[in-house]
């Protein structure tokens, strides 16, 4: 975490936001030296809101003051803006398409609880303000199963958990026997999942919903991702998400 | 040769339509292949299977599925007529505004169309958001993609033709011309564009198909 000396690249972020992970990961893998800054997201500052006028919110690219928003998209100009080391995305273009189409669906699907989205969304305390608010915001045919989890119960949680591991094992599939999403190579798809794996030790607390039983290849793959240093340091402790998400629960008022 | 290239599209489709539209641009011959979307059929599911969904394009028997993947693919194997700048910035910009159009402003947009009351109100409200943010990116250029049309042009597609045809069908207006000078200007620029209209579906029929959904819907008085 460098302060002070302008680097010319200046990456606004909140520690626990797997987007903002995204991000860490994508810059360290190209080994690019950048300022992180932590935004509070209840008081953000004025130079995120001037970066990301249109959605206020973190994670934010500044390079040499041009801010680039949304992760997936922060991801690929990492890897277009420093094409000569490790290659987020492969060359050929139908596989480039394949892990553009697998990045996009985990970005539809796999969505846990992120403190920016409550604390930006959220008026007021309560589950069924915050649902109801929340569906008119996000597209009409999904939402947050990871978000369900820890905030319903009995029935609720049981279709939660449910979809939950459907759409695991949907990425189980995919992943197979390879060493990562795009084979021998960490890349965009791996990025865009990874930090998600933090929050399972939440979910298992919460929901009682075992990753290691349902889906034993995530896992494995998460370990091996963990690995390497890029997602080693980006990575937040998983029980510091779990204090995390007991602490939004106390906030909302949830059990 | 035309076979190399096929494309799983529903008629009225703007998904659909902007993956055509992108081909037509770059001179790609193709063919299209017509989907009943009340009954798919078996090759559109062996094709996407994740999501079930037009388009599809099929490139040398490979599918490729999501529109704006299916753009991004389409140019980066044909370098006619370029649908992206070169440079990173520029691109990430081309990006987030076509995310935008498909995760905030469309939802919005069409929300706004088939809701009533208290609801209506809060999706125009967000769709009138939607379209200020467009105007402003628009200023001082023909297109969002400068002086042709690119990635965000096509991703907002429906802005120009169906949003108009939706606002007749629900009796609102929401692109107002006093509001919204350059996104007019702009739908007026967009629909001079041949290959924009050669595979663009009449209007009348959309509104007659949309029509024909909105008395299906009073009819079971089910609430969307």
């Amino acid at each position: 975490m460098a302060e002070g000396e302008n680097k010319g690249l200046v990456l606004l972020d909140f520690w626990v936001s797997p987007f903002g992970q995204r991000c860490r990961i994508a810059l360290a893998e190209k080994g690019v030296e950048y300022e992180y800054r932590e935004e509070n997201l209840r008081d953000k500052s004025p130079l995120l809101l001037k970066s990301n006028p249109v959605h206020k919110k973190i994670p934010v690219l500044i390079d040499h003051g041009m801010p680039v928003c949304e992760s997936l998209n922060i991801v690929q100009y990492i890897d277009e803006k420093w094409p000569d080391r490790a290659p987020l995305l492969p060359a050929n273009p139908y596989a480039r398409a394949q892990a553009r189409f697998w990045a996009d669906l985990v970005e539809k699907k796999v969505h846990p609880p992120s403190a920016f989205h409550l604390f930006v969304s959220c008026a007021a305390p309560g589950e069924a303000h915050f649902l109801r608010k929340f569906t008119y915001c996000i597209r009409f045919q999904m939402y947050e199963s990871g978000t369900k989890l820890w905030k319903l119960k009995g029935e609720a949680q049981e279709e939660a958990k449910k979809e939950f591991i459907e759409i695991f094992k949907l990425l189980e599939g995919e992943l197979g026997d390879k060493k990562y999403f795009g084979g021998e190579t960490f890349g965009l798809v791996d990025i865009a999942l990874v930090p998600f794996t933090a929050w399972f030790y939440s979910y298992e607390a919460c929901a009682n919903l075992s990753t290691e039983k349902e889906a034993p290849k995530l896992v494995s793959w998460a370990k091996r991702c963990r690995e390497r240093e890029s997602v080693s340091k980006s990575l937040p402790d998983p029980l510091k998400v779990y204090e995390f998400v007991c602490f939004l629960k106390k906030v909302y008022g949830i059990e | 040769m035309t076979e190399e290239v096929k494309v799983f599209r529903a008629w009225g489709s703007p998904f659909s339509y902007r993956v055509e539209l992108a081909l037509r641009l770059k001179g790609v011959a193709y063919e299209y292949i017509e989907e009943d979307l009340s009954n798919k059929s078996t090759l559109l599911l062996e094709y996407n299977p994740v999501h079930k969904k037009v388009p599809v394009l099929l490139h040398h028997g490979k599918p490729i599925a999501e529109s704006l993947v299916i753009l991004e693919y389409i140019e980066e194997t044909w370098q006619e007529n370029p649908i992206l700048p070169k440079d990173p910035h520029e691109r990430a910009v081309a990006r987030f505004w076509s995310r935008f159009l498909d995760d905030k402003c469309s939802l919005a947009l069409w929300m706004s169309c088939w809701t009533e009351g208290e609801t209506q109100q809060n999706f125009m409200e967000q769709a009138k958001e939607c379209l200020h943010l467009l105007e402003e990116e628009l200023k001082g250029k023909k297109f969002f993609g400068g002086d042709s049309i690119g990635m965000v042009d096509i991703a907002a597609s429906f802005i120009a033709h169906w949003l108009g045809v939706l606002e007749e069908m629900a009796g609102i207006s929401l692109l107002d011309e006093e509001k919204y000078p350059n996104l007019c200007k702009w739908t007026e620029e967009f629909l001079k564009s041949d290959a924009v209209m050669e595979c663009l579906p009449k209007r009348a029929n959309l509104l007659a198909s949309f029509q024909a959904r909105k008395q299906a819907i009073s009819a079971t008085t089910a609430s969307v």
